[in-house]
């Protein structure tokens, strides 16, 4: 037979193919082809989504604008009362000599091209001058800032070591993480969620911090505590205030390495860092500058620690304590390294699952899947006698050529996903009795075994393509859509259907040929 | 072995208008328990808040639970018994989508445990923030309008060769919707209005099959809803999965029904549609009931084997594949039969596709 020919082939190499990449799920490490990818619902882990504020970048860069602008005021002698925020990501600039505004506006357009000013008005002698980021700048900002974000947390998770991460930016300005498998998850919020903004800053100590804490903070500084809890001599745990001069001397994006090291003194782990060339100089020269007073270090605006200077620091190498356990010191490390998130984020949706669980999840499902595939396959041999075997046969190859899918498209099973698959089970046989009914009819109307086989395949071909294409558009519109575990349902669905064309058109045409055309069985048992 | 007997020719058709009208009863007490409820009960991925699967070793009271529950500010939240008896599972959850910071779970379990005096073990935290259960809620509206538009484009082009008509008409649909969608309006509005402008295209523009085939799948969706509703089972993203795989499956019916009348069309040309369609339905009853049967019993099995977070999303795909099964059968083909009638009175069905 013509057909026949190329069917035995074909099926053989899918079937071989299918059962080479499902062997390592089963059998781990016999050769080297990676395991069914199992969900974060099955196998345990955390799902996170976190929304970067990327307005706060916006407003950083505003800040650091404000500064500049102040300093080139200065350098052209331009006097001016203050600059101050206005909106979210604008300034308004008093100047007191209304003759200056000439050369506020060429110092705008020379120096900051992506700011414009936006207007300007009088009132009793001072000019006031709104100036704007423009618009593409800003949402550039906001994108690098997600972008950002997302490098910074990629390469933190890759210190912390989980295996397959998968992170992914979803939308503007939302990242999306999965780590499967992970226990505590504690830490990683940790590690993940922590801006990680370094910087040192001078106490203020000519002013009076109880003062401060009334309420009566002085401008310029600001009231900041200490990270950890610290055992005061009356033996309550309390966190100790410091008052902070609002300039940053130094931040940490100077910032080359950061290790662990034990202090030999008190036996405690702290965490040395470097700095590079520049953050050495501004370092020394800030220390130098400071002898004898406090430098404050801290971190996302927690004071951690707040030496005196003993004498300049050349060679820019500093270290934070703080009575850390040899693992948050670690982490610490970790985010110091890895740099800060450009703008702070904050978790939005969290899906975490134990292990356990996951467990659970699987044995069930395994369970009804095998349940349900034995009643379909004993359903059919009773229903359609011999054909049923053969469709029998079919729904087996159909099941190997799913998980073989799986495993090759490294695509992820999730719960629903195994209920796809039993759901597969139930429809896979559809295909098998589309054929046979017609293979029925055509024998009533009197035709000979070969020739209703035929005609049987023939005329349920179309119906059956016609009858899949549009599960598969529901399908293809689900894995869009979905996220997850809905997503795995899609992949299963889709193997699914195709598997289930396979099976149906190609292997148990090729059976039927060989025992009712090549093995001449006259009589067909349907 | 044969369950219908050939030649078996019951008379469905002629019986039409019994079975809408029993449909639209169910439809209409699908709204109503809507309205009764004030929408679908939303589950935590759609309405936002925050669950906590919590597992104990011996059995501990609600009551302990909750008051471990008020201490951590979280008054307020349900606390019920989750899977089988002896399992000592709970579910916690409450509106609110908690910053499940740091040391979130270590919190809610050292509250618990201090309140109920027994172990804790923490199997699962779902929180989802305010903001995202409204961007999913939109999206699996939007998942089930464009899986609609895209099937009825293929069976209009499959059945009536109207490719370039259903393509363009669904074309413009989807991207009205789009556009407007950017302008802020209400996307469930927006969704209900463009199903129903949808609807009406249809009928003008006489595409039969994909009228047919979209006012089940609207029947079949609406139907499970309504039971959904009725019953008090929340809406998750699982439940979605169902109502899509719901639409692919009873579309599968629909179609092989269609198949077989526009086969029918040809073979017994002459006679009037109703005979026809009656004929077709009969002829592929076998099959539709043997596929029903052998999905229906994997589903039963995974209802009652497959674990409680699998146990709503086999209890949807049990119902939609019923009323779907019925829905080919009683209202796709009178759909059918009603616009050909529409068209040509009772003249002889034309040979289409």
């Amino acid at each position: 037979m013509k057909d026949f020919s190329w069917r035995i082939p074909v099926v053989c190499v899918a079937l071989i193919a299918a059962i080479i990449y499902v062997v390592p799920t089963f059998k781990p490490g016999i050769w080297p082809h990676k395991q069914i990818n199992l969900g974060l619902d099955l196998q345990g882990g955390m799902h996170l989504a976190l929304e970067v504020e990327t307005e706060k970048a916006v407003e950083n860069t505003v800040e650091r604008i404000r500064n500049e602008i102040r300093i080139d005021f200065r350098k052209q002698k331009i006097r001016f009362k203050d600059i101050v925020h206005s909106g979210q990501n604008g300034l308004s600039v008093k100047i007191l000599n209304p003759e200056d505004l000439q050369s506020v506006e060429s110092l705008i357009d020379k120096q900051y091209p992506d700011l414009e000013i936006k207007s300007t008005s009088m009132d009793e002698g001072v000019r006031t001058i709104e100036i704007v980021l423009t618009d593409k700048w800003a949402r550039e900002i906001k994108k690098q800032s997600t972008e950002q974000a997302l490098e910074t947390i990629r390469n933190r998770i890759d210190q912390f070591g989980v295996s397959e991460p998968d992170i992914r930016i979803q939308g503007d300005r939302r990242i999306l993480i999965q780590l499967p498998g992970i226990k505590d998850t504690k830490r990683a919020k940790g590690i993940i969620g922590k801006t990680a903004l370094l910087e040192f800053k001078l106490l203020d100590e000519t002013h009076d911090l109880n003062a401060a804490l009334a309420g009566d903070v002085p401008p310029g500084s600001e009231v900041l505590y200490q990270a950890t809890e610290s055992d005061n001599s009356r033996g309550r745990a309390k966190k100790q205030a410091y008052l902070v001069k609002k300039q940053t001397l130094l931040t940490g994006a100077y910032l080359t390495d950061a290790h662990v090291q034990i202090s030999s003194q008190f036996n405690e782990p702290y965490v040395t860092i470097d700095f590079d060339r520049k953050g050495a100089r501004i370092f020394g020269q800030v220390t130098g500058e400071n002898v004898k007073k406090r430098l404050a270090i801290v971190l996302d605006n927690k004071v951690y620690s707040a030496p005196v200077i003993q004498e300049k620091i050349p060679g820019g190498h500093a270290r934070i304590t703080g009575s850390f356990s040899m693992q948050e010191a670690h982490d610490l490390a970790i985010i110091l390294r890895a740099g800060a998130l450009p703008a702070p984020v904050k978790i939005i949706e969290e899906r975490t699952v134990g292990p356990s669980l996951g467990h659970d999840s699987i044995s069930k499902g395994l369970y009804s899947m095998i349940i349900g595939g034995v009643l379909v396959l004993l359903f059919m041999a009773i229903y359609y006698k011999g054909s049923g075997l053969i469709a029998d046969i079919a729904l087996i190859a159909n099941i190997l050529l799913i998980a073989g899918g799986l495993a090759a498209f490294q695509a992820t099973l999730t719960l629903p996903g195994i209920a796809g698959i039993i759901l597969t089970i139930g429809m896979a046989v559809d295909a098998n009795v589309l054929i046979y009914e017609r293979i029925r009819e055509e024998m009533r109307l009197g035709k000979t075994p070969s020739a209703s086989i035929e005609a049987g395949f023939d005329r349920a071909t179309l119906t059956i393509l016609d009858a899949n294409v549009t599960t598969l558009i529901a399908a293809l519109v689900l894995f869009q859509f979905g996220t997850g575990p809905v997503k795995g349902f899609a992949v299963t669905l889709s193997l699914g259907v195709l598997a289930s064309m396979f099976t149906a058109l190609i292997l148990s045409r090729m059976i039927f040929n060989y025992l009712y055309i090549a093995r001449q069985i006259k009589r067909i048992s349907i | 072995m044969e369950f219908i007997k050939p030649g078996v020719n019951i008379d469905f058709v002629g019986k039409r208008f019994i079975a809408i009208s029993c449909s639209l009863i169910m439809i209409f007490a699908a709204i109503v328990s809507l309205v009764i409820h004030k929408g679908p009960k939303y589950g935590i991925d759609f309405a936002g808040g925050t669950m906590v699967q919590i597992k104990f070793e011996n059995p501990v009271s609600i009551d302990a639970i909750k008051s471990g529950l008020t201490d951590l500010g979280l008054k307020g939240s349900a606390v019920q018994r989750f899977g089988a008896h002896d399992a000592n599972e709970y579910l916690v959850r409450t509106n609110k989508a908690l910053a499940t910071g740091e040391s979130f779970s270590d919190e809610v379990k050292s509250s618990i445990a201090k309140s109920t005096g027994a172990d804790v073990e923490i199997r699962r935290i779902e929180m989802v923030g305010p903001q995202v259960g409204k961007d999913l809620r939109e999206k699996a509206l939007f998942a089930l309008f464009y899986a609609l538009l895209f099937i009825t484009i293929y069976i209009s082009g499959r059945f009536e060769l109207k490719w370039i008509l259903s393509g363009v008409m669904a074309g413009s649909l989807i991207g009205a919707v789009y556009f407007l969608s950017l302008f802020g309006v209400s996307i469930p509005v927006l969704i209900l209005v463009a199903m129903i402008i949808t609807l009406f295209l249809f009928w003008q523009l006489n595409l039969k099959y994909a009228m047919g085939a979209i006012v089940a799948l609207l029947h079949d969706v609406m139907i499970t809803i309504g039971i959904f509703s009725f019953l008090e089972i929340e809406f998750t993203l699982p439940i979605i999965a169902a109502l899509l795989t719901i639409v692919g499956y009873s579309l599968n019916d629909t179609i092989i029904v269609f198949d077989r009348i526009r086969e029918d069309s040809k073979r017994y040309k002459g006679q009037s549609p109703e005979y026809i369609i009656n004929r077709s339905i009969n002829e592929t009853l076998s099959r539709t009931i043997l596929t029903s049967l052998t999905t229906m019993l994997v589903l039963v099995c995974l209802f009652f084997f497959g674990g409680d977070i699998i146990h709503d999303f086999a209890f949807a795909l049990i119902i939609g594949i019923a009323v779907g099964t019925y829905s080919s059968i009683y209202i796709a083909s009178p759909i059918l039969l009603m616009l050909e009638e529409k068209r040509s009175g009772h003249k002889p069905a034309e040979a289409a596709g």
